[in-house]
């Protein structure tokens, strides 16, 4: 657990890939509609992400305090106390809280089963994670679909950690009682 | 000015604000955990900058060359729950970072897709890609509490799509 949130890596394949497809795309839209078209759609595209560069860095500099300043173990220690409907809800603020990638957020959950927290809310606190992480949607998510898009797609997830939560804690029962063994989710 | 505007005004002064706030509250901490904290976020955004601005401008050109009719068929405005399954079942196959899963919805919403459709898209981009099951979830959680994630996850982007149609929103 003492290990710092991933670092952003300078090279990644997906970028690689993206770059390359649209280098392909570009051209083609230069040699099919011409340089006006190609143009127009660049400055358009710009214009959005110039707009979103201050939240993004932001977001990058919240992320990078409260990694500092909200331990991970401090978020193991609050979500695996609690239980029942409390528990869910207090994983979900903690999922869209804590930053960090993949590295960070699963040995989180990871930890809160092993500290007694049930299923449900290891699964409320993931797709919180997913769903409502301030670092995605500031960072990634504004720049491409602008703030009217990410707003609205954040208001409509926000049940959604909850019915993930419960949803879970109901077929690990199931399971339990079907197949047998233990409520141990660890 | 409209709503929007205002509001995204307001959201960007708040978040400096807690910004500022997390800066002083680590500064009285110690100035090491400062100094750390502003040259990490700084350092993470100017990584950031040109993977973005490849996705973001890779996305117009993208949707200008993804054939429209074919979009609109399938995962446009007009598609419906089947549309909505569609786009979720695309995002469980979409591989690759986050520069590939919001470029090509962006590029789908660009060229014609339906927003309910690209919000299930993203969301079960987020939820459950395939790839990412795979390479690192499993490997960090027990697999039956990853099997079990996945599984109560499999409604939700259909959900999130249907009522982004519900409201008419985005």
């Amino acid at each position: 657990m003492a290990e710092r949130r991933r670092r952003v890596r300078t090279f990644e394949w997906s970028t690689a890939v993206i770059a390359l497809t649209s280098i392909v795309a570009g051209t083609i839209v230069y040699l099919r509609d011409g340089s006006d078209k190609a143009l127009a759609i660049l400055t358009s595209d710009l214009w959005l992400f110039t707009g979103m560069l201050p939240k993004m860095a932001a977001g990058c500099l919240i992320a990078a305090f409260v990694t500092r300043l909200l331990p991970r173990e401090v978020v193991a220690r609050v979500v695996g106390g609690e239980s029942g409907f409390v528990g869910i809800l207090v994983a979900m603020v903690m999922g869209a809280v804590l930053p960090g990638g993949p590295l960070t957020i699963y040995p989180v959950a990871g930890a809160f089963l092993l500290l007694g927290a049930d299923i449900g809310t290891a699964v409320a606190f993931i797709t919180a994670w997913n769903l409502l992480g301030y670092n995605r949607a500031l960072i990634w998510e504004l720049p491409f679909f602008g703030p009217e898009f990410v707003a609205w797609r954040i208001v409509i997830a926000l049940p959604l950690p909850i019915i993930a939560g419960l949803l879970a804690r109901a077929a690990a029962r199931l399971v339990a009682r079907r197949w047998g063994g233990d409520d141990q989710w660890t | 000015m409209d709503l929007i505007t205002v509001v995204s005004i307001v959201i960007g002064t708040l978040l400096w604000l807690l910004v500022g706030t997390l800066a002083l509250t680590a500064a009285i901490r110690s100035k090491a955990l400062f100094r750390e904290g502003a040259y990490e976020g700084g350092r993470d955004f100017v990584v950031l900058i040109p993977r973005v601005l490849i996705g973001v401008i890779g996305s117009g050109y993208i949707a200008a060359v993804m054939p429209q009719d074919l979009i609109t068929t399938w995962i446009g405005p007009g598609s419906g729950v089947l549309g909505i399954v569609i786009a979720a079942l695309c995002g469980a196959a979409t591989p690759g970072g986050a520069v590939v899963g919001f470029a090509v919805g962006a590029a789908a919403l660009k060229g014609g897709a339906g927003a309910p459709q690209v919000i299930a898209y993203t969301t079960a981009w987020s939820l459950y890609t395939i790839q990412r099951l795979f390479n690192w979830e499993i490997h960090m959680m027990a697999p039956r509490v990853v099997w079990l994630r996945a599984a109560v996850s499999i409604p939700l982007p259909i959900l999130a799509g249907i009522a982004a149609m519900l409201i008419g929103k985005p």
